[in-house]
C-alpha cells in the first residue's frame, strides 16, 4: 500500500533548530503535514488529540525525554500501533537496545543525512 | 586509632575528627590537633619518640605550607569569576551558532521558493544544495548538546572548589588581606596594556553598537 503523504507527521524535539531541520527534510520527501513537540509531554497531548501517522522524537528532553514518550505511546491503545522512529545523539548501544525494547520502529544517530533519513523512513512506512 | 598515652581531651578531639565525613575536615583543625599532640610530648624522648616527634612536625610543616600554596592558587577567583565567565561564554557560544543556524536556514527558505519555480536538472541540483545545506545544520544541535555537558562539568568542579574553599575557611580571606591585588588598588587614569585589551567577543549585553561606537569615535572630533 502506498505511504499517505498527507498523514500527519509529529516531529518532537527541544531545539527548535532540529525541529526546522526535520521540517524542512520532510517537506522536501512531500510530506505535507508536519506537526512540532518540543518535548514527549506536549507530543504526548497531541497524540491524543490528533490521529498522527509517524512520530520522530529526540530522546533527550526535559520534563519527558523521548524514550518516556515511546513507552507511552505503546502503553496506549489507541496510539501503540504508531510507528515511532528515534533521531538522537545518544549512541550507545545499551540506548539502542532500551529503545527496541521499548518498541522503536527505528534509530537513527545524529548528526543524520536526508539519505538516512528516507533510508529508514521507508522501512518503517514503505516505499514512497 | 590508638589514644590510651593521649591527653583526654586530645583523644576525644581526634575520634570526633574521625568521624568526620572525607573531605569536610577543616586544614586548620587538622594543624591544631598535630599541635597539640607535639606539645603534649614532655620529659624523656625515646629513639622511637623523638622519630615519631620529627614526623609530626615534618607534617605539620607540610600542612602549613599547603595551606599557603593552596590559598595563593585563589580558588575563590575561580569560583566567583573564572567559572561563571566560562559558562557564559560556553552559552553565548550556544546563541550565537543558533542565531547563525537560523539565518542559514531563512536563506535556504528562499532559495527553495525561487526553486519551486523551476523545473528540470536546475531545480534538482538546487535540491540536493539545500538538501545538504540543512543536514550540515544538524551541527548545532550536536554542538548545543556537547556545550551542556561541559557546563554540567564545569558545575560539578566549582561544587568541589566550594568544598575547598570551606574545608580552608578563613584562610583564603587571611591570604587576600596580606596580598591585595594590584587591580585592587586605587589606580588615576590607569592605561591599560595592550594584552588588557584583548577581550575577545563581548556578550550582547555588554557589547556596544555600532552607533555608540561610531558616536564615541565622533565625540573626539
Amino acid at each position: 500500500m502506498a505511504v499517505d503523504l498527507n498523514m500527519n507527521v509529529l516531529i518532537v524535539d527541544d531545539y527548535q533548530t532540529m525541529l526546522r531541520i526535520l521540517r524542512n527534510l520532510l517537506r522536501q520527501l512531500n510530506f505535507k503535514n508536519i506537526d512540532e513537540a518540543s518535548d514527549g509531554s506536549e507530543a504526548l497531548k497531541k497524540l491524543r488529540a490528533k490521529a498522527f501517522g509517524l512520530v520522530i522524537s529526540d530522546w533527550n528532553m526535559e520534563p519527558m525525554t523521548g524514550i518516556q514518550l515511546l513507552r507511552e505511546v505503546r502503553a496506549d491503545e489507541k496510539l501503540k500501533h504508531i510507528p515511532f522512529v528515534m533521531i538522537t545523539a545518544e549512541s550507545k548501544s545499551e540506548n539502542v537496545i532500551a529503545a527496541k525494547e521499548a518498541g522503536v520502529s527505528n534509530y537513527i544517530v545524529k548528526p543524520f543525512n536526508a539519505e538516512t533519513l528516507k533510508g529508514k523512513l521507508i522501512s518503517v512506512l514503505g516505499e514512497f | 586509632m590508638a589514644t590510651d598515652s593521649v591527653d583526654p581531651e586530645l583523644a576525644t578531639r581526634l575520634q570526633e575528627l574521625g568521624r568526620e565525613p572525607g573531605g569536610s575536615v577543616k586544614v586548620e583543625e587538622i594543624a591544631e590537633v598535630v599541635e597539640a599532640i607535639l606539645t603534649t610530648m614532655q620529659g624523656d624522648l625515646s629513639a622511637v619518640d623523638v622519630r615519631l616527634y620529627e614526623e609530626l612536625e615534618s607534617l605539620s610543616r607540610f600542612i602549613t605550607e599547603a595551606k599557603t600554596d593552596i590559598a595563593a592558587l585563589r580558588p575563590d577567583e575561580v569560583k566567583d569569576e573564572f567559572l561563571p565567565k566560562a559558562a557564559d561564554e560556553l552559552d553565548a557560544i550556544v546563541e550565537a551558532t543558533a542565531e547563525a543556524t537560523n539565518s542559514i536556514m531563512d536563506a535556504v527558505g528562499e532559495v527553495e521558493e525561487v526553486m519551486s519555480k523551476l523545473k528540470g536538472k536546475n531545480a534538482e541540483r538546487l535540491m540536493d544544495a539545500t538538501t545538504k545545506i540543512y543536514e550540515a545544520c544538524g551541527f548545532q544541535d550536536i554542538t548545543g548538546q556537547r556545550i551542556t555537558k561541559v557546563v554540567g562539568a564545569l558545575q560539578h568542579i566549582e561544587e568541589k572548589v566550594d568544598a575547598l574553599l570551606n574545608a580552608f575557611g578563613d584562610e583564603i580571606a587571611k591570604y587576600k588581606a596580606a596580598n591585595p591585588k594590584m587591580e585592587e588598588a586605587p589606580v588615576e587614569e590607569a592605561i591599560p596594556a595592550d594584552e588588557d585589551l584583548l577581550h575577545g567577543p563581548q556578550k550582547k549585553e555588554a557589547a556596544m553598537s555600532q552607533a555608540d561606537i561610531d558616536a564615541l569615535l565622533n565625540s573626539f572630533d
